[in-house]
C-alpha cells in the first residue's frame, strides 16, 4: 500500500519542485534516455495505481462486507461454483492492459537501443575493473579514470556520448540514474549505451552489478560540460605529463617501485594498464573511484596502505618509508 | 519374534526410549514423518537465514557504518539468499506436499517411500554442506571461508581466479546435491498424483493443492536440471580445465546467466505455486464457499507454469540483448500477469458472498492477497525492459522479490502452518499468539519492504556493504532495519507458539475447521497407514457431500 503512495510522492515531489530527493533519483532525469524511461515509468505507474485502486477496493469490500456476523442465518452460505461470463471478463480486460503496456514498452526499447549517431557524437570506451572505471576517448587521445567528462548536448546540434562497455575482469554495470538506465560491462562481450545530458553538472551513480569485495565503493562520477569547457578539458588531458624538477626524487621512487607495472604516466616509462592512468591524476576531484577527495592527505594515506581506505582494493601497500611516501606524494601532486 | 507391525507401535505412543524414537525418525520412510522433517529443517534454516538478514540490516542502518567487514557482508548476503531459497522455501514446500498430497488423494504413502527418504537426506546434506564451508572453506589457499559470490553466483566471479579456496565449491556441491533430492521428490510427487489416487478421485476432482503440487513438481524437474548442469560445468571449469564460463579463456559469462535464470525464474513459481495451493484450500474453508472457478484455477496454474519457462531473460535486460530479444521477454513476462490476475480474482470471488471467519490461517491468506497484488504490480514495472534498466539490480528489485517471497509465499506458508498444524500434531495452535504473530509480521513486513522500494528508486544498488551519506538513503534504510527487527520478534512468537502447542495445545479432533478435503476425515495425527479403509469420492469436496447429503457437490460438478 505504502509502495504506490511513496512512489507517487517521490515522483510528484521530484517533478513538481525539480529539487531532487537524492543526486541519484531516477525521477529527476537529466538526459534523453533517462527522460524517455521516466515518461514510460510514469505511464506504467499510473496504470498500476489504477489497477491497484480497483482491486484493493474490491478486496477490502469483500473482507469487510462478507465477514461472519453474529446475526447470520445458520448453515452455510449459498454455494457458487463459478461463472463463465465473469471469468471471461477478468481474462480479457487484463489481456488488453498487457497489450497496451507491451506496445508502449516496445516503442521505448526500439527508440533507446542503437539510435542513429549524429556527427557530433563523442565516443568513449568504458572498461570496468575491480573496483574502478577506465575511460578511453579513442578519437581524442584521452585516457582517464573514474571521472567521466562529457559535453552537454544541444537539440539543434546534438552531441550525445556513446559508451562502448567492456570489462577487464568480472561483471560490472554502469548506472547513473539521472542520465540513463544501466547496462552491464561483461568480460568478452561488447556492450553499448548512450547518454545525452542537457545541463552542465556532476551526475553520480555507482556499479550496479556485484563484482567482488569492494562493489560498494565502485562509484561513478559523470561531469557534463559546456562544449567550450569540454574542449578545454580534452586539450589538457591530451597533453603529456608535466615535468617538475623539484620532485625528481619522488618520480624516481615511483619509477623504481612496481608502480609502473600497473600505472601509466604518459611520456615516462610508466605504462602499466592494470591500474588507473595517472598522467593527469590531480585533475580529478576524487581518489579510489570516488571514495575520498583527491588531496595530499588522502593521497598519502592511499599510498601508505590502500586497504585502509578501501579494504579489498587490489593495489598492494608498497612498504615505503615515511620520507619516500612524502616524496612520492609530492611527485603525484604535480601531475595536473 | 513377533511380526514387525506389532513391535512397532503407532505414532501416538511416546513410551519408547528416546534413542529408539530418534532412530525411528531418522530411518522413517513414512511420508508424514518425512514431511515433518522437511518442515523442521526449513524452520531451522529460516532462523539461520533470518539471523543473517538481521546482521545485514544492522550494517545498513546508517551511512558508512562499519559493523561488518566488506567480505563478511558479501558472505552474509550470499548465505542468506542461498539458504532462504534452497534450504527454507524449497524444503518447506516439499514438506507440505509430502505430508498433504497422499492424504488429500486418499493414498497410504508416496509412490516411492525410500526415494522420498533419500531426497530428504540429500537436501539435509546439501544444507549442512553449505554451512560446512564456514569451517572447511579455507582450502589449500588459506582464503575463502563462506562463499561470497552472491546467490546467483555470476561468472566469472566463481572462477578460480576470483574465487580461490573452496568456499565456492561448497556452494556448488551443496546446490548440486540438494538439486538431486529435489528432482527425486518432484518425480515422486508426479507419480503419486498420477498413480495413487483413491477410487473416484479423477484428475478433475483433485483438491487444488494437489493440482498445484503437480504443476510445481513438473516445473521443478524442468528448472533444476539446468541448474544442476551448470553446477557440473562450473566444477569442470574449476577443476578439469574447462572453459564454459572462464572468460579469460574465451568462455561466456552470459552463458552462466542463461543457465542460472532458466532455473531461477521457474524456481520462483516452484515456490509460489504451492503457496497458491495453500490459499486455494484455506480461503474456501474460511469463507464457507466452494472455490470459485475450479477449472479456470487449474488452467491458470498450468498456464503460469508453462509461460514461466520462457521468461528467464527478464533477469538479464541489462546485459545488452538485442531489441527483439528484450521485446520477446517483455511480452512473455507481462503475459504471466493475466493468469495470475485470474487467480486473484477467483480468490476474491470465493470470498464474495461468503461468511468469512477470520481465524489465523485466513488472516494470513488475506494478507497474502493484498501483498501479492502489489508484488504483481511491481513485477509488471520490472517487466518493462526500459524501466528495468533503471530498477534492475537496485533495492527496488530486492523489495519486489521479498514482497513475493515473504509477502506471498511465507504468508501462505504461515497460513498453512496454522491450518494443518492440528492435523499433524492433533493439537491446536494458540489463536491469540497466532493473531499477535500475524499483526506483528504485517507491521514489520510493511515497514521493511514497502520502504525498501524507495532507496531503489533513489539509485541504491543491491549488494553494497555500505553507502555514503548525502544520497538520501539513510532514513529509508533505518526504517527498513526497524521493520526487520519487528519481523524477527514475530517469527520468535511463531516458534514459541509451535513449541508450546506441540506439548500443551488443546486437542484438535479430526476436523477442527469443518473442512472438506480427505485429510480431515482421518484422525489427527493420522495413523501410519492414513486411512483404515480407502475412501471413495464423488466430488471435489468429499466431506461436504458427507456433511450435506441433501445438497452434495457432485450434483453440480
Amino acid at each position: 500500500m505504502v509502495v504506490c503512495a511513496s512512489q507517487g510522492i517521490v515522483s510528484v515531489w521530484a517533478t513538481a519542485t525539480s529539487v531532487p530527493l537524492s543526486p541519484t533519483n531516477l525521477f529527476a532525469p537529466a538526459s534523453t534516455p533517462a527522460e524517455s524511461i521516466h515518461q514510460l515509468a510514469l505511464f506504467i505507474l499510473l496504470v498500476s495505481a489504477a489497477i491497484f485502486l480497483v482491486v484493493f477496493t474490491l478486496l477490502t469490500y469483500a473482507v469487510v462486507r462478507f465477514r461472519r456476523r453474529p446475526g447470520d442465518p445458520p448453515g452455510e452460505p449459498p454455494q457458487v461454483y463459478g461463472s463463465r461470463q465473469i471469468e471471461l471478463a477478468w481474462t480479457i480486460i487484463p489481456v488488453l492492459i498487457v497489450v497496451v503496456l507491451f506496445l508502449s514498452t516496445s516503442r521505448v526499447i526500439f527508440e533507446l537501443q542503437h539510435p542513429p549517431r549524429p556527427p557530433g557524437a563523442v565516443m568513449v570506451t568504458a572498461i570496468g575493473h575491480q573496483f574502478w572505471w577506465e575511460y578511453r576517448y579513442p578519437g581524442l587521445k584521452v585516457v582517464t579514470a573514474n571521472e567521466l567528462h562529457v559535453p552537454i548536448s544541444d537539440p539543434a546540434n546534438p552531441t550525445p556520448t556513446f559508451l562502448e562497455l567492456w570489462s577487464a575482469d568480472t561483471d560490472h554495470s554502469f548506472w547513473v540514474p539521472r542520465l540513463a538506465g544501466k547496462t552491464d560491462l561483461i568480460p568478452n562481450r561488447r556492450n553499448e549505451m548512450w547518454i545525452e545530458p542537457r545541463e552542465p553538472g556532476l551526475y553520480l551513480g555507482q556499479c550496479a552489478q556485484y563484482c567482488g569485495t569492494q562493489h560498494a565503493k565502485m562509484l561513478l562520477r559523470v561531469y557534463a560540460h559546456t562544449p567550450q569547457d569540454f574542449e578545454r578539458w580534452v586539450k589538457e588531458q591530451a597533453s603529456p605529463a608535466r615535468e617538475e624538477p623539484s620532485v625528481a626524487r619522488g618520480r624516481r621512487i615511483f619509477e623504481q617501485t612496481s608502480c609502473v607495472n600497473c600505472h601509466t604516466v604518459a611520456g615516462t616509462s610508466a605504462s602499466g594498464r592494470f591500474g588507473p592512468d595517472l598522467t593527469h591524476l590531480m585533475s580529478r576531484e576524487t581518489l579510489a573511484s570516488g571514495v575520498v577527495p583527491n588531496n595530499r592527505e588522502s593521497l598519502r594515506r592511499w599510498l601508505e596502505n590502500p586497504s585502509a581506505i578501501k579494504p579489498g582494493a587490489l593495489m598492494p601497500p608498497m612498504g615505503l618509508a615515511a620520507d619516500e611516501l612524502d616524496a612520492m606524494t609530492d611527485y603525484l601532486l604535480t601531475l595536473h | 519374534m513377533t511380526t514387525e507391525s506389532e513391535t512397532w507401535p503407532s505414532t501416538q505412543s511416546a513410551r519408547r526410549p528416546w534413542v529408539d524414537e530418534l532412530q525411528q525418525w531418522l530411518t522413517t520412510v513414512d511420508h508424514k514423518r518425512i514431511g515433518i522433517l522437511y518442515v523442521l529443517f526449513a524452520i531451522l534454516f529460516l532462523v539461520v537465514g533470518g539471523i543473517e538478514a538481521s546482521l545485514i540490516r544492522i550494517q545498513l542502518i546508517r551511512a558508512d557504518h562499519d559493523f561488518l567487514a566488506p567480505q563478511t557482508f558479501n558472505q552474509l548476503f550470499t548465505l542468506h539468499g542461498t539458504t532462504m531459497i534452497f534450504f527454507v522455501a524449497m524444503p518447506l514446500m516439499f514438506g507440505f506436499a509430502n505430508y498433504l498430497v497422499p492424504l488429500m488423494i486418499g493414498a497410504r504413502d508416496m509412490a516411492f517411500p525410500r526415494l522420498n527418504a533419500f531426497s530428504l537426506w540429500l537436501t539435509v546434506l546439501g544444507g549442512f554442506l553449505l554451512y560446512y564451508s564456514l569451517v572447511g572453506g579455507y582450502g589449500l589457499y588459506g582464503v575463502g571461508s563462506a562463499p561470497d559470490v552472491g546467490w546467483f553466483a555470476y561468472a566469472p566471479l566463481t572462477s578460480k581466479t576470483f574465487s580461490p579456496g573452496h568456499s565456492t565449491d561448497y556452494w556448488t556441491l551443496s546446490l548440486l546435491i540438494a538439486g538431486f533430492g529435489s528432482i527425486a521428490t518432484a518425480i515422486n510427487i508426479i507419480t503419486t498424483v498420477f498413480c495413487l489416487r483413491c477410487p473416484g478421485m479423477t484428475l478433475g476432482r483433485m483438491p487444488l493443492f494437489v493440482w498445484l503440487s503437480l504443476a510445481m513438481a513438473m516445473l521443478a524437474i524442468l528448472a533444476i536440471g539446468p541448474l544442476t548442469a551448470a553446477q557440473a560445468m562450473l566444477m569442470v571449469d574449476r577443476y578439469l580445465g574447462g572453459h564454459f564460463f572462464d572468460t579469460q579463456a574465451g568462455g561466456s559469462a552470459v552463458l552462466w546467466m542463461h543457465f542460472f535464470w532458466v532455473f531461477g525464474h521457474p524456481e520462483v513459481y516452484v515456490l509460489v505455486i504451492p503457496a497458491f495451493g495453500f490459499a486455494s484450500e484455506i480461503i474456501p474453508v474460511f469463507s464457507r464457499k466452494a472455490i470459485f472457478g475450479y477449472p479456470i484455477m487449474v488452467a491458470a496454474t498450468l498456464a503460469i507454469a508453462f509461460v514461466s519457462i520462457s521468461v528467464w531473460a527478464h533477469h538479464m535486460f541489462t546485459v545488452g540483448m538485442t531489441p527483439a530479444g528484450n521485446t520477446f521477454f517483455v511480452l512473455s513476462t507481462m503475459a504471466i500477469a493475466v493468469p495470475t490476475g485470474i487467480k486473484i480474482f477467483n480468490w476474491l470471488a470465493t470470498m464474495w458472498g461468503g461468511r468469512i471467519e477470520f481465524r489465523t490461517p485466513m488472516l494470513f491468506c488475506v494478507g497474502f492477497l493484498f501483498q501479492f497484488l502489489l508484488a504483481g504490480l511491481t513485477g509488471v514495472m520490472l517487466a518493462s525492459a526500459p524501466f528495468n534498466w533503471q530498477l534492475g539490480g537496485s533495492y527496488f528489485v530486492v523489495a519486489h522479490f521479498h514482497y513475493v517471497i515473504v509477502g506471498a509465499i511465507l504468508f501462505c506458508a504461515f497460513a498453512a502452518f496454522y491450518y494443518w498444524f492440528p492435523k499433524v500434531t492433533g493439537r491446536m495452535l494458540s489463536e491469540s499468539l497466532g493473531k499477535l504473530h500475524f499483526w506483528l509480521l504485517v507491521i514489520g513486513f510493511h515497514l521493511t519492504f514497502d520502504t525498501m522500494h524507495v532507496p531503489g528508486l533513489l539509485g541504491m544498488p543491491r549488494r553494497i556493504y555500505t553507502y555514503e551519506a548525502g544520497r538520501g538513503w539513510e532514513g529509508w534504510n533505518a526504517v527498513v532495519t526497524v521493520g526487520a527487527a519487528i519481523q524477527a520478534v514475530a517469527i520468535g512468537i511463531f516458534v514459541i507458539n509451535l513449541v508450546r502447542a506441540a506439548f500443551k495445545g488443546p486437542k484438535a479432533g479430526n476436523d477442527p475447521w469443518d473442512a472438506w478435503t480427505l485429510e480431515w476425515s482421518t484422525t489427527s495425527p493420522p495413523p501410519e497407514y492414513n486411512f483404515a479403509t480407502l475412501p471413495v469420492v464423488r466430488s471435489r469436496r468429499p466431506l461436504w457431500d458427507l456433511k450435506h447429503p441433501e445438497d452434495p457437490d457432485w450434483k453440480y460438478e
